[in-house]
């Protein structure tokens, strides 16, 4: 946490609620650029924190030091109780179970049909699953999404708002406590952009999920967000609800909300 | 003076990295997960999808040679030795180099490109949050058809390409089936089919390693996959005639020809 943040995290903490991630002075440079330093942050159950900044603040950083695809430099990081930089690689496989993550270029694997991507993850962590549960699964997420039609087709067939759709579905099928949205409606028009958001929200109503998201998109943040934090400088710069945030007049952080 | 050190520096790094990721291949191959179907579709890929291009150079190969060879046979009057003569040279050198030099053509590139591409699509992180480990599904797989089915190329090759030498050789003359195939197995000793043999499992190595490393390790962009394509190419090209040299030193050597 920046050492005098603007807004103190616990005006806006959820009561009676689990903290299922948390974040603690978190350091990471690639060569002699700083990109995170000494942030720190807490999800709890069921909450959604967007996460915003200028592009290149270190936002996707971040949420991939969460999910172990970079390994922070100093810091610690707690995730449903494991602390990441401890687990070996299998543990780590087997909390990434627990966590979906949807690509800002949705990541589908394009040698494989919307089938095989979705059951790419069932496979590798459910082996015990017989395929007309797989199927089952496999067809339940894609009706989640509302794309049970594009089942045999390959992802180069689909459209960029379909795409992003099948990737959410293929995030979705193990059912996961955390979900991490990297820039979800970036590139899409407003009206797609519009049903992902809806799905979004639909989805954490309907599984309990706890979400990060990282967004620029202004619509987006106020629909999604329990919180917002404004990364700036690669430090927690403010943290807060939408409302008090937009509200503030900080040089910083005014600039977002004209 | 700095440019011609950064250069070589970072030549060194590069190999350097590349051993590190050869040796984390021969290091991890033999551990579990093993990744049976995607195995054997890369062996179908790599293997079967790459015979009829093998096979076709390999042909005309056998034909030119022998066409070629044939004026300077009969200037020394000894046409007839022909089939024993382009039967070791293919068997021994041409076979296995060329079949190594179309397969990393169009192997390396491959892999090179896919795995670059991948890379760039973030398709390889996906893989990873999915619990999958992409250098077991991804590298160990592809590494392993390449170095498990360049020589069965080879050998199948090495078949077309002596055919091609009896077609060659009856264009202008008449040599039956059998005493044709009967003159090269009588030509022909262990020393010049075993090392020919061994070094193509290396050869197949080298493409499978080097596509992996490069597209792997792709920069952003359509221009880092295109690189990567190219750079698997022609570096394993070149790796390709190194261990032949290597190769043949290491038969000289232990009296094995």
């Amino acid at each position: 946490m920046n050492a005098n943040p603007i807004y103190s995290e616990t005006v806006t903490l959820p009561a009676n609620r689990a903290c299922v991630l948390s974040v603690g002075h978190l350091n990471k440079s690639f060569g002699n650029n700083k990109v995170l330093v000494d942030f720190s942050m807490h999800l709890f159950e069921g909450e959604s924190i967007v996460i915003f900044g200028k592009s290149g603040c270190g936002k996707s950083v971040l949420i991939k030091c969460i999910i172990g695809l970079l390994r922070p430099d100093e810091g610690r990081i707690i995730v449903l109780d494991h602390d990441v930089s401890m687990l070996s690689h299998d543990e780590m496989d087997v909390l990434r179970a627990k966590m979906g993550f949807l690509f800002q270029s949705n990541a589908l694997y394009d040698s494989m049909t919307v089938r095989e991507n979705l059951e790419f993850p069932l496979r590798r962590h459910w082996i015990q699953l017989g395929q007309s549960e797989i199927d089952k699964l496999v067809s339940e997420a894609l009706e989640d999404v509302g794309l049970l039609h594009t089942i045999d087709i390959m992802p180069s067939e689909l459209s960029g708002g379909m795409r992003k759709r099948i990737a959410l579905a293929r995030t979705l099928i193990l059912k996961p406590k955390i979900m991490m949205y990297d820039e979800p409606t970036t590139g899409l028009d407003p009206i797609t952009g519009n049903e992902i958001i809806d799905l979004m929200i639909e989805i954490q109503k309907k599984y309990n999920t706890s979400s990060i998201v990282i967004s620029h998109d202004m619509n987006c943040i106020k629909k999604v967000s329990d919180r917002i934090i404004m990364l700036i400088d690669g430090t927690c710069y403010a943290i807060g609800s939408f409302e008090t945030v937009s509200k503030s007049t900080d040089e910083k952080i005014k600039p977002f909300f004209v | 003076m700095a440019n011609f050190i950064q250069i070589y520096s970072r030549f060194f790094d590069e190999v350097g990295r590349t051993s590190d990721f050869a040796w984390k291949f021969i290091t991890s191959w033999w551990k579990p997960r093993y990744e049976w179907s995607e195995l054997i579709k890369q062996f179908f890929i790599i293997g079967y999808k790459s015979l009829p291009l093998v096979g076709m150079t390999a042909f005309i190969m056998g034909l030119v040679l022998t066409m070629q060879l044939r004026p300077s046979m009969v200037h020394y009057g000894v046409e007839s030795q022909i089939p024993m003569i382009v039967g070791i040279a293919i068997i021994r050198e041409v076979g296995p180099v060329l079949t190594a030099l179309i397969f990393a053509g169009k192997i390396g590139s491959s892999i090179g490109a896919e795995l670059g591409s991948m890379k760039v699509t973030e398709q390889i992180d996906a893989m990873e949050v999915s619990g999958t480990n992409p250098f077991k599904y991804l590298v160990v797989t592809r590494v392993m058809a390449t170095t498990l089915m360049l020589p069965v190329l080879v050998i199948l090759g090495d078949a077309i390409s002596l055919y091609g030498c009896y077609l060659g050789v009856n264009i202008n003359g008449v040599t039956s089936f059998r005493s044709f195939w009967t003159q090269i197995f009588d030509s022909l000793v262990f020393s010049d089919v075993i090392p020919a043999f061994i070094k193509s499992f290396f050869f197949g190595f080298a493409v499978g390693i080097v596509g992996c490393f490069k597209g792997y390790h792709s920069n952003k962009g359509t221009e880092g996959v295109g690189k990567s394509a190219n750079s698997s190419v022609v570096i394993s090209s070149l790796l390709i005639f190194i261990i032949d040299l290597l190769a043949v030193q290491i038969t000289d050597a232990i009296g094995f020809n």
